[in-house]
């Protein structure tokens, strides 16, 4: 039987199902001499349950790749799916709804906001959507990023690395078909950084959460089941299930 | 350092544009005003000395009071038989005798041509003859002759379509007469002065419509070839009665400039204290801006100490730009005052009062008040945001989301605001309670006391923000949803800036709320006095409720079948114990539709003054120690004393006195007063006010188009007209400090929303629609213009309820309705300001905004 929640969000995809599917995506910067092709014909796809590390050099597409599979940035051709529908041609309501059903975010500066303590930063998006939130999976969430105690704090009075927890849980609790996060560690030192891809890499095994993840640290890419990497543009070598070894000898081929 | 602060405002042209608004609306009305009131006052100079240019000495009628003309208080022409002496003198040329009265026009539809509150001028003129003495010149047509002719105006000819051979109605004495228009004429090269209505007779013909014949009000002289108009005057003066004087004509046109003036520097004192509002409320506005604007800049600050700049280098700098946004906008202001002083002669018009205008007069004085000023209040007001620059740690350069640091004294805000209240209000208490002050003194301490309390109360805003903006941002969360609830944390973030931005708008807001209170105790007042006075059941009052009317008016509704009584009031000046008084003169049967308490004696006393009796109310006895019997005498404008007995002593309601100071018989004031009229008259009719007798007595007055019947409530409406006319012009005038605050709140949000960029990307980014961010932005917009409200309107409350204790009479009432308006309107004006920054909201790039640092 289907409860009011499951109406208003989607159930998860089967695993192995593509959820995100891009083709022959270009995008160039500018026009005449001055004008930058930042991504010069990227297709790829995204299975559902998956963890997928976009990587590369800085300044190789990653970032611009991931706005515009997350309907943030257009292409200038190409083609992106989201859970089945084609989005570069869609106006900003329909978008804004698309990102409402299907899509979470992580980014690297946490982007908390600064008068909602930490429970309400995490209902956030749910709040926007005009829905209550899935009192259990709530509860389960702030258990699973250790945020429990903290719920209701001010970002102001949490760490770095609570405040990336919550920013997660922000972005799982819509279960979104597909979360991006780009640079989640890229704000942190080393030893928060890692609890936040060990959440990350659980939030895949527990829940199934499909994430495409934007990252230039080999410690972080190694979590991914799946690592692209990319360079001036263009995708160059597909990993599954890399060593960090394995990771640094293609990023330094890539870099020289 | 200076190249630094001048590219940074280039940087912030929207910034730096929105701030000076708030300075160029202020200055506009300063520069309008004076604009204004200077090229009423040379047109007025400009037609008098024209009007005087061929006389060489003039002598006039004047009251033995004093110099107050006015309808009400025609001065007593003098005999006629001064001419012929006049004529006699060795020095004099020439010496023509004129008459100079009131008389109104009346329209094709039947209805009095009304000059705009400007009185309905009436001249004689010579037709026959050289004209050199004659101020008016035709434009078309001929001079009057005859009891049938008239010229008029030029002004009342093109605005009601008359021409030469029209007829055309006038009310002198009496009732309306019709002329023939026989020429059309300006005065003075104007075709108006200032929308006055021009009569013009021959001479034989005006002596008889008003009752002057063997009399006159003027006699123009032109002195001897080699006689010098003092000359001139010094051999006039001897023959002069009492009731006359005599000038040069340079000094006549002098005087009747200098009378025009004084009315003049009284409107342009009162535009200026508006103008002044505006301004105040304008420094506010700059102040938060800046404050604003500088804590955004924080890093750079910082970045440009560690790179050696001094914090004297920071404050220049900050100052240098206030000094760059202060004067683009003063000179703005200036020249769009010019735009303005046309806005504000029309707003005067639409209220009544038209003035004359020629060419603009735009006055040095003009130029360096309004930029002095401006300027001044901008460097005043930036002040604080300037020495909070300098106190940025160069250690902000480098560390994130760097702050300004809190002032040193931000601890004992509350307290300080709480200080600052308790001392303005004791100044304004002193300005309004404490006797033996000048006017002056008195209105600059209520004045200086109001904006203390204003700044007050904007310091004690920042503990009040929270609270109020928990509660009155409950609508919003339960309207808006998420967005209300978001706006509402938002306006409840830094407390310090809503309550800087509310600030201003509850300066307006409390004014407002202070005229509206004390306009509805006035009203509240009046009501009352007029319920228990005036026990009549039809009042007459001329047409524009205040102007006196003829006593043939009165008459002629006596002869109304089933009328039982009509009783007027008569009014005049008087002079007794040494101060101008006012007198007024009744009959006996006034007691059937007046009815006052009477301290000693009874409604018999009235009828039984005869020729010397008279009554005064309680508070004039005292004053002047009277008791029944005391003898009184009172100085008639005619030079004549009136020795009267005290017969009683009556105790007015509060709110109005239906008496003058000093009242005598009707009998008496007709002999002593050469033009008498009743300010208003009751009437008594069988079967009391019904739709009938209206008709009735309506119909009666159809020949007096100068006069209506009303019921006592249509009465008391009419009279709360004024009131309410006054009220209206109030809030015109204090709506534009209300709109430089929405130009704050305004900027208040833009740059909100500039600083909260990368925020708005997310909520975008997370699912927040374009619609939803412009809501959010509304409702912070409205939850900062109902904290205005929530301030404004108690504050003016309890302004009203200080300065109507002192104002005595006044009862205090509370205009719920009104002040709920008020309310939406707050409302409103946060939805208005709310459309641009929320657009720019709406309008941002979820990409861009999310990479914005
Ligand atoms: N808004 C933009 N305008 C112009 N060039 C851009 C813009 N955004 C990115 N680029 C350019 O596109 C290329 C790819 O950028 P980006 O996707 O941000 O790389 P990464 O995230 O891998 O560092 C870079 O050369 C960058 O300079
Ligand atoms: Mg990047």
């Amino acid at each position: 039987m289907a409860t009011a929640q499951d109406q208003t969000q989607p159930q998860r995809p089967a695993a192995g199902d593509v959820v995100v599917s891009a083709r022959d995506l270009t995008r160039r910067y500018g026009e005449g001499d001055t004008a930058v092709d930042a991504l010069r014909g990227v297709s790829l796809d995204v299975r559902a349950g998956e963890l997928v590390a976009v990587m590369g050099p800085s300044g190789s597409g990653k970032s611009t790749l991931m706005h515009i599979l997350a309907g943030l940035d257009t292409p200038t051709s190409g083609t992106v799916e989201i859970a089945g529908t084609e989005i570069t041609k869609l106006g900003d309501t329909d978008l804004t709804r698309l990102r409402r059903e299907h899509i979470g975010f992580v980014f690297q500066f946490f982007n908390l906001l600064p008068m909602l303590d930490a429970e309400e930063n995490v209902v956030l998006p749910l709040s926007i959507a005009g829905e209550k939130p899935d009192k259990a999976w709530l509860e389960e969430l702030l258990e699973k990023t250790g945020l429990a105690k903290r719920r209701s704090h001010r970002p102001s009075e949490l760490s770095g690395g609570e405040q990336q927890r919550v920013a997660i849980s922000r972005a799982l609790i819509t279960k979104p078909t597909i979360l991006f996060a780009d640079e989640p560690t890229g704000n942190l030192d080393s030893k928060t950084g890692g609890e936040i891809l060990d959440l990350i890499r659980d939030s895949v095994d527990t829940y199934g959460q499909t994430i495409v993840m934007v990252t230039h640290e080999a410690r972080a890419a190694v979590i991914a089941d799946r690592i692209l990497f990319i360079a001036d543009g263009l995708i160059v070598k597909e990993l599954t299930g890399a060593s960090t070894e394995d990771v640094l000898t293609v990023m330094s081929s890539l870099s020289s | 350092m200076t190249l630094v602060a001048l590219k940074g405002l280039l940087g912030r042209k929207l910034r730096a544009a929105l701030t000076a608004v708030a300075i160029v609306l202020g200055v506009a009305m300063i520069s309008g005003t004076y604009v204004l009131t200077d090229t009423i006052k040379a047109a007025f100079g400009t037609v008098f000395t024209t009007v005087y240019k061929n006389t060489d000495a003039v002598i006039t009628s004047k009251s033995a009071l004093g110099n107050n003309t006015n309808n009400n208080n025609l001065p007593p022409s003098f005999p006629a038989s001064l001419l012929a002496k006049v004529q006699g003198l060795p020095g004099v040329a020439d010496a023509q005798g004129g008459i100079s009265d009131f008389a109104s026009l009346v329209g094709r539809d039947g209805k009095v041509i009304s000059g705009g509150g400007a009185p309905s001028l009436a001249f004689s003129v010579h037709p026959h003859g050289d004209q050199h003495f004659n101020p008016l010149t035709l434009v078309s047509g001929a001079w009057p002759v005859g009891p049938h002719q008239i010229a008029i105006d030029a002004n009342t000819a093109s605005k009601k379509h008359y021409k030469v051979g029209d007829t055309i109605g006038v009310i002198a004495r009496g009732p309306e007469q019709t002329f023939t228009v026989a020429g059309v004429v300006k005065i003075g090269g104007v075709a108006s002065l200032g929308g006055a209505t021009m009569a013009i007779f021959d001479f034989p013909t005006a002596q008889k419509i008003f009752n002057k014949v063997g009399k006159l009000d003027a006699i123009d002289i032109a002195a001897k070839h080699g006689v010098s108009p003092s000359q001139l005057v010094r051999e006039v003066k001897p023959l002069l009665p009492a009731n006359a004087e005599v000038r040069t004509g340079q000094a006549q046109a002098a005087q009747a400039t200098k009378d025009t003036n004084g009315f003049l520097s009284i409107i342009n004192d009162f535009l200026l204290a508006f103008g002044g509002v505006a301004l105040f409320v304008g420094g506010f506005v700059i102040a938060n801006t800046l404050s604003i604007t500088i804590a955004q800049r924080t890093r750079e600050l910082a970045t440009l100490r560690t790179l050696g700049a001094t914090r004297r280098q920071v404050l220049r700098s900050v100052m240098l730009e206030a000094l760059v946004i202060g004067t683009l906008g003063s000179v703005a202001g200036l020249f769009l005052g010019l735009g303005l002083a046309k806005g504000l002669n029309r707003l005067f018009v639409h209220f009544g009062i038209d003035l004359p205008q020629a060419g603009t007069v735009f006055a040095t004085r003009t130029v360096v008040v309004s930029l002095a000023v401006g300027i001044g209040i901008t460097l005043i007001a930036a002040l604080r945001p300037a020495i909070r620059a300098t106190r940025v740690p160069p250690i902000s350069a480098v560390r994130e989301g760097a702050v300004l640091p809190t002032s040193r004294f931000a601890r004992f805000s509350a307290a300080a605001a709480l200080l600052t209240i308790g001392g303005a209000a004791a100044i304004m208490l002193i300005g309004l309670f404490v006797g033996g002050i000048s006017t002056t003194d008195r209105l600059l301490a209520i004045g200086v006391g109001a904006a203390a309390v204003f700044v007050g109360v904007a310091m004690l805003a920042k503990t009040l923000v929270p609270p109020l903006a928990r509660v009155l941002g409950w609508p919003a969360v339960r309207i808006g949803g998420a967005a209300g609830a978001l706006a509402r944390g938002n306006a409840m973030r830094n407390p310090q800036r809503t309550a800087s931005t509310a600030s201003a708008l509850m300066i307006g807001l409390a004014l407002v709320t202070l005229v509206s209170v004390l306009a509805s105790g006035l009203k509240t007042t009046f009501e009352n006095a007029v319920n228990s006075v005036f026990t009549g059941q039809y009042a007459v009052t001329a047409t524009d409720n205040f102007s006196p009317i003829s006593i043939a008016s009165a008459n002629a509704l006596k002869k109304v079948p089933g009328v039982q009584v009509v009783s007027g009031v008569r009014a005049g000046d008087g002079k007794a114990f040494g101060s101008r008084i006012g007198v007024t003169g009744v009959s006996g049967d006034i007691s059937k539709v007046i009815t006052v308490k009477w301290q000693a004696g009874s409604q018999a006393v009235p009828g039984e003054l005869g020729n010397n009796g008279a009554f005064v109310a309680t508070a004039y006895a005292k004053k002047h120690h009277l008791t029944v019997g005391s003898p009184i005498a009172v100085e008639t404008p005619s030079a004549n004393t009136m020795h009267l007995v005290l017969r009683g002593i009556f105790a007015p309601p509060k709110g109005g006195s239906p008496y003058g100071d000093v009242t005598v018989s009707t009998q008496r004031f007709d002999a002593e007063y050469p033009n008498p009229q009743n300010v208003f008259a009751f009437v008594n009719i069988a079967g009391g006010a019904t739709a009938a007798n209206t008709a009735k007595l309506t119909a009666a007055l159809k020949t007096f188009p100068d006069a209506k019947v009303a019921t006592a409530s249509q009465f008391k409406k009419n009279q709360e007209k004024g009131i309410d006319m006054l009220l209206n012009l109030l809030y015109v005038l204090l709506s534009l400090s209300i709109i430089i605050s929405l130009f704050g709140i305004v900027n208040t949000l833009v740059l909100t929303v500039f600083e909260r960029t990368r925020e708005l990307g997310m909520l975008r980014a997370v699912g927040m629609t374009r619609r939803q961010v412009r809501r959010m932005i509304r409702h912070e917009s409205i939850i900062t213009a109902l904290i205005g409200a929530a301030l404004g309107i108690p504050v003016g409350i309890v302004l009203a309820l200080m300065v109507g204790k002192a104002i005595k009479f006044a009862a205090f009432t509370i205009p719920v309705g009104t002040l709920v308006t008020f309310i939406f309107a707050a409302i409103i004006a946060g939805i208005v300001a709310a459309i641009f920054p929320a657009r720019r909201a709406g309008r941002l790039n979820v990409l861009e905004a999310l990479q914005y640092e």
